[in-house]
């Protein structure tokens, strides 16, 4: 299981690296397996404001639909286009090309509730 | 036994002993008797099966239908004239007894019939994409609204005065819980008013609802209206009548982008006002939005064309409360009719079937406003048109179902002060010695 050490995670499978006060938001090597092949991703447009645990994207698989919570509240500073044509990148590479958020957080100390590697490896296995 | 139902007295008495009570009243002991109503239900005893039948007969006798009666009623219902062919393939047990079915790709004739109607669909209105269909022209509306509050993340739906009042209250109700804020745009000379729109669109507009041709018949114009809404964003739903569309402009090259109606004048039979369906047709960005079934085309494991539900993800049953609609399931038998009757008519045929209503259309509102006592209120219009009559338009549909006519629809019970106005449609059905007769009648009525 590619789980790196270096992100933050959640209990809804989502992965987070902090860069400042921007966060970069992706979905676990674990859920794209879990998923299966992704067809479309929706994305919320940049700008766009949100609550903690608001539901800022959606991810579709052949056979079922995930969301993707925001872990802390915010606006949206990008969201990766590059998924419109090719949402597999989620399946190919979860950690990198396959990103799907970026949030300036607007209280950074919502952090603190995430697990570290360690606690998701532990959470999921 | 009773004659209706086809548990004996015996079979009875063994389901209460399987339950271990012996008689029915002791199934009922559970409800508080003061809540129980004593004594026998005052009914009629129960009538034979040929005493119902003619009684029935009676009602209907006494009401009179277009079979009875020449009818120029409309209002979103049509009088057309559907081909023998269209009941008797609707009829094979292969379509009449199958619902859409669950496990979808099983029943291929069934998904390539929904997929044919939904390409025919999009040939009529000029959009990208049409669903297989929704429950009827009203609900349809309703969908369109919310689509277009999911697509914009906005709340506020602008619709015309000029839209069918009963889809407006159908929309309101079905909307109720969602979060819904509609506002009205009021007409101008019997269409939409452009100024009344412009005044009332913002940036919190989802969409903007016109039908065309309107409820009262006139003509709305899409271009000039969409010209009016600068926000992109804002979708513009129309609502069409599908007979027109086989001479008007499709809405798809109109700048629309969501198009809905009733689709009952595709072969389907007035029937009381149902079973109807809906259809829903929109433009490409809308696609992973839209509400109801899919069907599409695909390739099989022998390289054989073969046809699939598509896009499932936004049904309920796998995406639950955040489906795109409670809708999840179509009017299939009727969608089915639909299809055949297109096909039966084919695209000239269809054209033919359109022109001969504008003309009779137009060849009965000239008659009519030519009369004394009598004036043409519809501009420019398709197949419908509204006249002011001498006196009560109400008491004149009264008189003129003693004479053999439906004359037409009341305006008084939908719009304030229109008591002289009555709502007229002619279909293809309408011969020129029908509507000499009408013009007839109301040439010798005075009010």
């Amino acid at each position: 299981m590619n789980v790196p050490a270096e992100l933050k995670y959640t209990s809804d499978h989502e992965w987070i690296r902090v860069e400042g006060d921007v966060i970069t938001i992706g979905i676990t090597d674990y859920a794209q397996g879990e998923l299966g092949d992704v067809v479309f991703v929706e994305l919320p447009e940049v700008g766009e404001e949100f609550a903690q645990a608001d539901v800022a994207a959606t991810i579709e698989a052949v056979k079922t639909v995930a969301d993707v919570f925001l872990p802390v509240s915010g606006s949206i500073v990008a969201a990766n286009e590059s998924l419109d044509d090719d949402s597999e990148l989620i399946n190919q590479d979860a950690y990198g090309a396959g990103w799907i958020l970026k949030v300036k957080m607007s209280d950074p100390s919502q952090l603190d509730a995430l697990m570290s590697a360690e606690d998701y490896i532990a959470s999921i296995s | 036994m009773h004659q209706y139902i086809p548990n004996s007295d015996d079979e009875q008495l063994k389901m209460l002993n399987e339950v271990g009570i012996a008689s029915f009243e002791e199934l009922l002991e559970s409800l508080p008797r003061a809540l129980r109503f004593n004594g026998d239900l005052p009914l009629p005893l129960a009538k034979s099966e040929l005493e119902h039948k003619q009684d029935v007969q009676k009602i209907i006798s006494e009401d009179g239908n277009t079979s009875t009666h020449i009818s120029f009623l409309g209002a979103g219902s049509y009088d057309h004239y559907i081909p023998h062919i269209v009941d008797v393939l609707i009829s094979r047990s292969e379509f009449y007894t199958a619902y859409t079915p669950y496990q979808a790709e099983v029943s291929q004739g069934t998904l390539q019939a929904m997929y044919e109607y939904q390409s025919m669909i999009c040939e009529l209105t000029g959009m990208d994409l049409a669903n297989s269909s929704m429950y009827d022209g009203a609900s349809a509306m309703a969908e369109a609204c919310l689509l277009a509050s999911r697509h914009t993340r906005r709340k506020k739906i602008l619709i015309s005065r000029s839209v069918n009042p009963i889809y407006v209250d159908v929309a309101i109700t079905y909307a109720h819980h969602q979060g819904l804020d509609f506002e009205f745009v009021d007409m101008d000379n019997g269409i939409t008013s452009l100024d009344a729109l412009g005044s009332k669109l913002d940036d919190t507009t989802a969409g903007v609802v016109i039908q065309n041709p309107n409820f009262y018949g006139g003509l709305e114009d899409l271009v000039q209206i969409k010209s009016k809404i600068n926000d992109e964003k804002i979708q513009l739903i129309a609502v069409v009548n599908p007979i027109s569309l086989n001479l008007l402009e499709a809405p798809g090259n109109q700048g629309v982008d969501i198009a809905v109606g009733e689709g009952q004048s595709l072969g389907n039979h007035m029937s009381f006002g149902g079973p109807y369906l809906g259809f829903m047709a929109v433009k490409e960005p809308l696609i992973r939005k839209v509400p109801g079934r899919i069907a599409g085309e695909s390739i099989d494991v022998h390289g054989e064309r073969a046809f699939v539900m598509v896009l499932r993800t936004r049904e309920q049953d796998i995406r639950r409360e955040r489906a795109t609609s409670n809708i999840c399931t179509n009017q299939g038998l009727n969608a089915l009719t639909a299809c055949i009757y297109m096909s039966a008519l084919g695209k000239n045929g269809l054209r033919k079937v359109a022109e001969l209503c504008t003309q009779k259309a137009h060849y009965l509102a000239e008659a009519i406003a030519s009369l004394d006592g009598y004036a043409l209120d519809t501009q420019y219009f398709f197949n419908e048109f509204v006249i002011e009559v001498p006196g009560s338009a109400k008491q004149l549909v009264k008189q003129a179902a003693v004479a053999g006519f439906f004359a037409g629809v009341s305006l008084s019970q939908f719009i304030d002060g229109a008591e002289n106005k009555l709502l007229l449609a002619v279909t293809e059905k309408r011969s020129k010695t029908d509507m000499d007769a009408l013009v007839n009648f109301l040439k010798e009525y005075t009010g």
